[in-house]
């Protein structure tokens, strides 16, 4: 398998017990893949099943049927089927994700909650350091910010702690789920430029952007969810 | 780009393997068959309400409950796969002394509470032949420096400590031997949440950091997902859902799993 990412026949559907065993399929027979150093963008309206997608792909919500299979280690890894231990060592080395929110810890400062992926792969102390200030630093967060946890933080300042997070480390595989949502012209271009070194190093993207001028600068193109079969459409999106 | 060594996943050997365990009291009272495996540095958490049989099932795993069915598979540091209920109550001790830890709910139950601190983190060391006493005063502060006590609270006893302090104190004297796999019922319970905090921030740093097996025991949802890779969900003796923490917590699909998770205040 060449590509980063090959996602077959997905079916995805959530039951809710407790709500009169209301049921309902979000994700019906979904397939594509991703290779290196693209970036493709999730497309439907709200409710289609984009944030759903982006889940599955980090084994944050479990499909019925279907396979993910990912480039992990020089094999390949099926994130549906895979044991516990073996999705937290492709969440460690190969597939990046951020979420819309950032999910704050009591008294984890701001500095190692973004350096916190690449200690737990081994990097140094001084390198994790190096990497999230010069990540910080792109991203306006305030140097007296650093020592701090982000609880206290604006929602635009989480978020940018969460990105600074998702990019302290070259993962092959990431994942954007909306991150330039909260943020001011200025950061929307740092995170652009971000996403855009890392499509240029060769990572696979799949993203959802509801900002058009994003994802027409990041994109190469677009996977459209909401029908009930899947429809893949190639766009080639001018940049 | 890619940077880490490209060692593929190794199958790696089961630090513990969990068979076929009952132990009831009454029908849907106690453990009613569970199995699972638990691998080097995994945290395994259990969660369920009251009644749900997780602490039941914690003492059959960490020896001080016998189960009425089922085996427990510890491979030990020589690498040698113990039988858990057949070798003999001493060697279970043995091994509740080295390579194994339990931190109780309460930690009078696992705490010396008339001996000093210095002494209670000594014990482990001196009951695996620790003699010197210098090396093992040392070993006292460096623990306590660990664990966020002053050092010169060396002398006193854990009577004189807040809950807090009593339970790092505990964590202290177990993780002393260097064990492989602490089994931890309900670690935060009835501490205060500003102390909770900074205890659930010091067991998250010292378990990733020593690389360690843990089996916990909680019904807080909140505290399993903080510390634990893995969850299995209690209900009635049973375990009715397991998987990814994240997974279990933001996508559940048992009945009672969904009512638990949604059940909780800002989960």
């Amino acid at each position: 398998m060449s590509a980063m990412i090959r996602v077959d026949n997905l079916c995805k559907g959530f039951t809710l017990h407790n709500q009169g065993g209301v049921s309902y399929q979000v994700l019906d027979q979904v397939s594509f893949t991703v290779g290196r150093g693209e970036c493709v963008v999730l497309d439907g309206p709200s409710g289609s099943g984009k944030s759903t997608l982006l889940r599955s792909l980090y084994a944050n919500y479990k499909p019925e049927s279907g396979r993910i299979w990912v480039r992990h280690k020089n094999s390949e890894v099926d994130l549906v089927s895979a044991l516990p231990r073996d999705v937290i060592d492709v969440r460690k080395h190969t597939i990046g994700y951020v979420s819309q929110f950032l999910r704050v810890i009591p008294r984890v400062s701001t500095l190692e909650v973004v350096m916190e992926p690449a200690r737990r792969l081994g990097i140094s102390r001084e390198e994790s350091l190096a990497r999230a200030q010069d990540l910080l630093r792109r991203l306006n967060i305030p140097e007296r910010l650093w020592s701090l946890a982000p609880s206290t933080f604006s929602g635009g300042e989480q978020q940018r702690v969460n990105i600074a997070r998702g990019f302290v480390v070259d993962y092959p595989v990431l994942l954007l789920d909306e991150p330039t949502a909260s943020l001011d012209a200025g950061n929307r271009e740092v995170v652009v430029d971000l996403i855009r070194s890392a499509r240029d190093s060769g990572s696979a993207i799949v993203g959802i952007f509801h900002d058009a001028d994003v994802r027409n600068r990041v994109a190469d193109r677009a996977i459209a969810l909401g029908a009930r079969k899947m429809h893949s459409i190639a766009e080639e999106i001018q940049s | 780009m890619m940077h880490a060594e490209q060692t593929p996943m190794e199958a790696a050997t089961p630090l513990l393997q969990v068979q076929g365990i009952r132990k009831l009291y009454a029908p849907g009272k106690g453990v009613d068959g569970v199995d699972f495996d638990l691998y080097p540095g995994e945290i395994l958490g259990i969660v369920g309400e009251s009644g749900s049989g997780k602490t039941t099932l914690l003492g059959c795993l960490s020896g001080s409950l016998i189960p009425d069915q089922g085996r427990v598979f510890y491979r030990n540091r020589d690498d040698r796969k113990l039988d858990l209920y057949n070798i003999s109550e001493s060697d279970r001790r043995v091994l509740l002394r080295t390579e194994w830890g339990v931190v109780h709910q309460h930690a009078r139950d696992g705490l010396r509470m008339s001996v000093s601190a210095g002494a209670n983190i000594g014990e482990r060391l001196m009951a695996v032949g620790g003699r010197h006493y210098g090396q093992l005063r040392e070993a006292g502060e460096n623990w306590l420096r660990e664990v966020e006590i002053d050092p010169v609270r060396i002398n006193d006893t854990p009577r004189t400590f807040s809950g807090g302090m009593q339970q790092r104190l505990q964590i202290a004297r177990n993780l002393v031997t260097g064990p492989r796999l602490i089994f931890m019922d309900e670690p935060t319970g009835g501490l205060d949440v500003s102390v909770q905090a900074r205890l659930l921030d010091l067991l998250r740093n010292l378990v990733m950091d020593l690389g360690l097996a843990v089996v916990l025991v909680t019904h807080d949802l909140a505290v399993a997902r903080l510390l634990s890779h893995r969850l299995m969900v209690m209900k009635q003796g049973k375990v009715v859902e397991h998987g990814l923490t994240d997974q279990v917590l933001d996508d559940p699909r048992h009945p009672y799993t969904q009512l638990l998770v949604s059940s909780v205040l800002g989960n």
